[in-house]
């Protein structure tokens, strides 16, 4: 949390400026208006927060930031203004205004002050106009962003002298896109107006979008708002521009959501191409192998917070190989408990699993509760990748894609190059040749079986970070995952891959026309054509397998 | 003719005369002991266990479609529950249509979740529900033109063992996908309900309960009938060589795509029917039951009773529901490990089922005093290589 | 033909041993069914639930009981399966003789249930907002209507303090409730002045995961010209990878309000909601409210499950006021017999959680406050608007042309439960 060093930084400063420098007047004043916060309506805060900007004063910005992340409180009793930062036992305070630490006390002998949405944004909004002159060019680029969001008049001075002074080329965009838009918003000049619009058309985003269309916008009569036919011209011709090039990143961001979605496909599927489409296994607790990983993941997590909290951004990767060691430890076991006395028997496996499915959920629910765990998503899994305007690539997808394509590419390796990866084969295409070379087939199926939970659960890791982690998982994939495997080709991993990315690609394409629910609709229907067409999947194994 | 029969055979297993006997038996001694008897009596019914047995014997029925096609032909499909469902889409309809304006909103034409979406007229495909006769043909003819498309390019195509499987699971998913969609004309997701009345019948009454109970069990004993002449004639013969050595069968000259469309088609209209005569007993028929894992369960109940039997489809569905009503009102936050654990056990310790290893045992015990059941060998449709 | 006699012997049997034990009934103790999932997909949402009973019943015993008896909590597993819940209802009624049920979830379950109910004259009590148009003589409904929920929440995100929004968003699981409560949002929004092309509704399946392309689109509509907010009724499992999205993708409550209505500290509790701050939901509690009698349900909350992480929503208070309001309601008509009990429940009033009184109304819904609430970094919800009084339940909406001119009101003898003029009924 950036904000909360610079905010002790900044209570130090203040705390000594206040002693030594400032006459106590100007104290006393934005003590007064700091007091405005606590107002019982959210419009006196309102009112009190743009007091505090008028001011000026560079000491309000530790209260607004506190303000803003919900930790601005009011004693019990006798209703001192403090900070709360968290502690074990509740919270550490300090005063608002002069940063004395006041100690610890318990979550509920403090009041929050309240704060909402419009505030928030006034908020945001206000602190950028005290920022914008910051030395830290994070600072200045949030700065120059909120108030391109909140847009306040009086800002435009502030805005162009910032422009002036700026040397960084980035920041320098920003701010030319926040006082267009702060232009566009305020101005009633033409000449301005028409600059402002076509300075934004420079910038390809939804938001700048908005703007553009906001000047055009009707009223109920079916007049524009908007007097001046120039303007709307000109408002015409960004709107005209930004949207080219939305529609270009759409695309682009659609066939990235097709990928992502192949590739969670790709990970759902891959470890039953190994069970079922290997070894033939009608593997129906293959889902919840995945939900067991996602569980592993939540311990490990847990493990971390609890021991080492300030590397919990790294329990993910611990999570992968734990999550595979868990849930191939389970699947030998139950290769060798259950699966191993069925094999040539292959229905007969269907039973089996789906029974497996059913304890292991109940036994998830009985052990962890039947309601959903919380997985955090680390800090390098969060938040997005603003490519440009309309083209987000959030980064928990981008990192699943990644880790989808490392599992398979390991997974192929293990197969082609190994040893183990040799004696697999050998058993799956011929078992008594292989026996008879002396392969210990019940190890190398234990083994098998063993690896495709693994994968399954390594699966669960991923899916941790996108979905619930809830007894149900699993079943919310497992009939995708057949379909997957299927599709591409029984026993043929490459068919796997190739039909997860190509389903996924199809059905991002098909959703924004079709509607998501037809979109699948659909697939399912083009895969059971499909199967006519080709009985054996995409890639069917070759050679002599006319009855199966 | 290729149904000309082998009578002799027909009901000559001691299962069969036994089957026969105790649905006969039940049709009506259940009603007897319900209605006759008053409700102090130890050996009176009470009301609730009839409907209880009526939904079982609906499972049956649909669990005994499934053996048809599985254990005499090694069709296995895992989406079976959607023809179920289809017949019982059907038989709501035309039990919506008997509402009139006895819905919420009073509405004559439109049943009162078309009121609520604000549809104006009623849908060119609810037309003719209002009739029963209508209605029960649509029961029996929708699932089979279904099985019989569906059947068409799957067998046609020979896409056999688990691919057919998934796609039978696709297509079982792709029904509740649409069926869920408001849009549909179906209900949505809370499917047909309310009901009121079936053939001027109070569904609420408990005489009305009896006899859909009855007629249940009747239904079900002429099904397993069919079914049984059948597979003792010489379709059925065919069918049986077909499960074991589909290659073989199709060199010498059979067409086998025609003899599988015809025995799936048939089991589907069984499941259709027995759709039909569930809806009416539980009082509401809504996509879940398209699910996969439903269909999933069905073969689970044929499996657990023990396949290629017939009457062990019967006994394994009537079982593992009653195992499943018993459970979740006994151990309902356990229950799922006993019923799990009764899959597991069964399959590694029963694999032919409770029939196939009673029957094992009876020919164990005194060889040659009984008949061979029909199914021995179960070959693996899957492959396994 | 003598296997034909032990057949039907055998199947006697069978059904015998299938009846065991109704004919045993203890008068000593009441007894309360519980039919909430506690396996498959809404076990998630409705054990919980159970759980709350379970307390309740507890409570009860503890303070002497109901009656100068024992309260005796008689659980079931529906297990998500609709037809299993008729089958259990039934089984509760009839075989476990239980004088009332609390339970269901889903608008199929209680919809499966309700001729159950109504044939066999149980009582219901039903606790989680839902689509109204409906009034069954057999259920209470404890949760909030339409009109405690969703239209409050939109008149607020057009008014000031909300925004001021003047385009929508409605996306919901398809099923009734969403298609009801957006079709009375849509017809409230066009009486406001909300042209049908500043409303977008999307309807997505249950457990939907894959959300990037409706966030997407939400951007892109926002990007018209005109403040847009998002009304989301989204149900159950959806919601965390649909707010897990909206984090990522960064939509923020300033610019894009999310306002749902099925969202509460409980499906927060499998999230980080640090991205999501300032989004909204609607309900008639938050565990967040500060109020004594709310900090002591916490407390015996915490208690009784034994896990000081756990969460209070919603639903939970639904269930607190509807078993208060029964065994007021038992004690006032000094039995448990279901006609006695409903009469006496009219009237019936409970303090809120959150303050104030909940009053049930003849029409069986309940007059709760309606609260607006933003969600916190900790994964609570705090309220920020809240009506000044309770709002009565509506069973039949006014912005449905269809329901606005039926009524309900179930004052004996003269009743009415989905009618233009009452009826008199004798029970």
């Amino acid at each position: 949390m950036p904000f909360k060093s610079t905010a002790r930084g900044w209570r130090l400063v203040i705390f000594l400026a206040g002693l030594l420098l400032l006459p106590s007047v100007a104290m006393a004043e934005l003590a007064d208006d700091l007091q405005g916060l606590r107002g019982g309506s959210y419009d006196a805060k309102g009112a009190a927060v743009e007091r505090l900007v008028a001011g000026g004063d560079e000491r309000a910005v530790p209260v607004l930031e506190a303000f803003l992340d919900g930790r601005l409180f009011l004693t019990d009793g006798e209703e001192r203004m403090v900070i709360g930062e968290d502690s074990a036992g509740g919270y550490r305070i300090f005063d608002a205004l002069s940063g004395e630490a006041l100690g610890e006390v318990g979550k509920r002998d403090v009041s929050k002050i309240k704060i909402n949405n419009k505030l928030r944004q006034l908020v945001k909004g206000s602190l950028g106009a005290l920022t914008l002159g910051s030395k830290d060019r994070a600072a200045r680029l949030r700065a120059a962003d909120a108030v391109f969001r909140s847009k306040p008049a009086d800002m435009i001075p502030a805005l162009e002298s910032a422009l002036e002074k700026e040397s960084d080329p980035a920041v320098e965009a920003r701010l030319r896109r926040a006082l267009a838009a702060t232009q566009l918003a305020n101005s009633d000049n033409k000449a301005t107006r028409i600059a402002a619009l076509q300075e934004l058309a420079k910038f390809t985003d939804p938001q700048i979008r908005s703007l553009a269309a906001a000047v055009l916008v009707t009223d109920g009569a079916g007049n524009p708002t908007e007097p001046d036919a120039e303007v709307r011209a000109a408002a015409e011709e960004t709107l005209k521009a930004i949207e080219q090039g939305l529609a270009f990143n759409s695309f682009l961001a659609n066939i990235f959501q097709g990928v992502s979605l192949g590739s969670v496909l790709l990970l759902a599927a891959i470890g039953l191409a190994i069970t079922f489409g290997v070894m033939g296994v009608i593997n129906m607790a293959h889902g919840e192998m995945v939900m067991l990983g996602a569980y592993t993941t939540f311990l490990v997590q847990e493990v971390f917070r609890a021991s080492f909290p300030t590397a919990s951004d790294y329990a993910l990767l611990v999570a992968v190989p734990a999550a595979f060691l868990v849930t191939g430890a389970i699947g030998v076991g139950i290769e060798r408990g259950v699966i191993r006395f069925l094999y040539g028997r292959p229905l007969e496996t269907l039973l089996a699993t789906w029974g497996l499915s059913l304890v292991l959920q109940q036994a998830v629910r009985t052990i962890f509760g039947p309601t959903n765990r919380e997985v955090g998503n680390p800090s390098w899994m969060s938040g997005a990748w603003e490519v440009a305007g309309g083209l987000t690539l959030t980064y928990n997808r981008i990192w699943i894609i990644v880790f989808a394509m490392l599992v398979f590419a390991l997974l192929m390796v293990l197969i082609r190059r190994s040893s183990y990866g040799l004696q697999m084969r050998a058993v799956t295409q011929n078992r008594p040749m292989a026996s008879s070379m002396g392969i210990r087939t019940g190890w190398v199926d234990a083994m098998t079986f063993g690896l495709g939970s693994g994968i399954a659960g390594m699966a669960g890791v991923a899916l941790s970070q996108i979905d619930n982690v809830s007894p149900n998982l699993g079943q919310g994939y497992i009939i995708d995952s057949f379909m997957v495997v299927v599709f591409g080709g029984v026993g043929n991993l490459w068919g796997t891959l190739v039909g997860a990315l190509s389903l996924g690609l199809v059905n991002k394409f098909l959703e924004p026309y079709a509607g998501a629910v037809l979109a699948k609709i659909f697939i399912l229907v083009a895969i059971i054509l499909f199967i006519q067409k080709r009985p054996r999947g995409l890639f069917a194994l070759r050679g002599r397998a006319l009855e199966s | 003719m290729l149904l000309s029969n082998d009578h002799s055979r027909l009901l000559t297993p001691l299962g069969v005369k036994l089957t026969l006997a105790v649905l006969l038996g039940v049709a009506v001694l259940v009603p007897l002991l319900n209605l006759a008897l008053p409700p102090g009596s130890p050996f009176h019914v009470p009301t609730y266990v009839v409907s209880l047995l009526g939904k079982y014997l609906c499972f049956a029925m649909l669990a005994l479609s499934v053996d048809l096609i599985w254990g005499f032909c090694g069709i296995l499909s895992l989406g079976h529950g959607a023809f179920f469902a289809l017949g019982g889409y059907a038989m709501g309809m035309h039990l919506m249509r008997q509402i009139g304006e006895r819905g919420v909103y009073g509405n004559p034409l439109l049943p009162d979740f078309m009121v609520f979406l604000n549809w104006k007229e009623l849908p060119w495909y609810w037309y003719g529900f209002d009739a029963f006769p209508f209605a029960l043909l649509m029961v029996v003819l929708v699932p089979g033109a279904l099985a019989m498309v569906f059947g068409w390019f799957a067998f046609r195509s020979r896409v056999t063992g688990v691919y057919l499987s998934i796609i039978t699971q696709a297509m079982t998913f792709a029904l509740l996908l649409a069926f869920f969609r408001n849009d549909m004309g179906f209900g949505g997701n809370n499917g047909l309900t309310d009901f009121k009345e079936l053939l001027g019948f109070d569904l609420q009454a408990r005489s009305t309960r009896v006899g859909l109970f009855a007629a249940t069990a009747v239904t079900l004993a002429l099904a397993y009938l069919l079914c049984r002449w059948i597979i003792c004639s010489k379709v059925g013969r065919v069918l049986t060589a077909i499960r074991d050595a589909e290659s073989r069968v199709r060199f010498l000259g059979y067409r086998v795509e025609y003899y599988k469309l015809f025995v799936f088609t048939l089991s589907a209209m069984l499941a259709g029917l027995a759709g039909a005569l569930y809806v009416p007993q539980v009082g509401i028929i809504n996509p879940s039951e398209f699910s996969p894992a439903n269909s999933i369960e069905i073969v689970i109940w044929v499996a657990v009773g023990g396949r290629g039997y017939l009457h062990g489809a019967l006994l394994g569905a009537v079982l593992v529901n009653y195992a499943k009503t018993y459970l979740t009102g006994a151990a309902p936050d356990i229950w799922l490990f006993f019923l799990g654990g009764l899959f597991i056990a069964v399959t590694v310790l029963l694999p032919k089922g409770i029939v196939g290893s009673l029957d094992q045992l009876a020919n164990g015990l005194s060889r040659g005093g009984l008949r061979r059941p029909m199914a021995q060998k179960a070959s693996g449709e899957v492959p396994g290589e | 033909m003598k296997s034909l006699f032990r057949g039907a012997m055998s199947a006697a049997a069978f059904a015998a041993a299938l009846a065991g034990g109704s004919a045993v009934q203890a008068a000593e103790v009441i007894k309360v069914g519980v039919l909430h999932s506690l396996s498959g997909t809404m076990a998630i949402s409705e054990s919980t639930l159970k759980d709350t009973v379970l307390m309740m019943v507890d409570d009860l015993n503890k303070k002497g009981g109901l009656l100068g008896k024992q309260v005796e909590a008689v659980v079931v597993d529906p297990a998500s399966d609709w037809p299993l819940f008729a089958e259990k209802a039934r089984e509760l009624i009839e075989k476990e003789k239980v004088d009332v049920v609390f339970g269901c979830w889903t608008s199929v379950s209680r919809k499966s249930v309700l001729p159950v109910f109504e044939e066999l004259n149980g009582l219901l009590f039903y606790p989680v907002q839902y689509e109204g148009e409906e009034s069954s003589r057999n259920v209470f409904y404890t949760g909030a209507a339409p009109n405690q929920q969703a239209i409050p929440a939109v008149e607020y995100l057009m008014g000031d303090d909300g925004g001021g929004a003047e385009r929508f968003v409605l996306l919901g699981t398809d099923y009734v409730y969403p298609r009801t409560t957006n079709k009375i949002l849509r017809a409230f929004l066009n009486a406001k002045g909300v042209s049908d092309e500043d409303i977008m509704e999307n309807y997505t399946p249950f457990g939907h995961s894959d959300w990037q392309t409706i966030v997407a689109d939400v951007k892109t509509f926002a990007s018209q010209g005109k403040k847009t907010a998002v009304v989301s009724t989204i149900n159950g499992d959806a919601n965390v990878p649909f707010y897990k999205e909206l984090g990522n993708q960064g939509i923020k409550a300033e610019e894009i309000p999310v306002v749902a209505f099925s969202v509460g500290e409980e499906e927060l509790a499998g999230l980080d909601t640090g991205p999501l701050v300032g989004h909204l939901a609607a309900w008639n509690y938050f565990m967040s409210v500060e109020a004594d009698v709310n900090d002591t349900f916490i407390e015996q909350w915490h208690a009784f499950i034994g896990d000081e992480k756990r969460v209070t929503n919603d639903p939970m208070e639904a269930t607190y006021i509807g078993f208060k309001m029964w065994a007021q309601a038992v004690e006032q008509a000094g039995t448990t017999e279901v006609n006695a009990v409903r009469q006496a429940m009219y009237g019936q009033k409970v303090p809120n959680l959150t303050g104030g009184m909940a009053v049930m109304n003849t029409n069986h819904h309940l007059s709760k406050p309606v609260l607006i609430g933003e969600i916190q970094d900790d994964g609570m919800i705090e309220t920020v608007w809240s009506t000044d009084a309770e709002v009565v339940g509506d069973a039949w909406s006014d912005f449905i042309p269809e329901s606005a001119k039926l009524t309900a009101d179930w004052t004996y003898p003269w009743v009415c439960g989905n009618c233009e003029e009452p009826k008199y009924v004798k029970y």
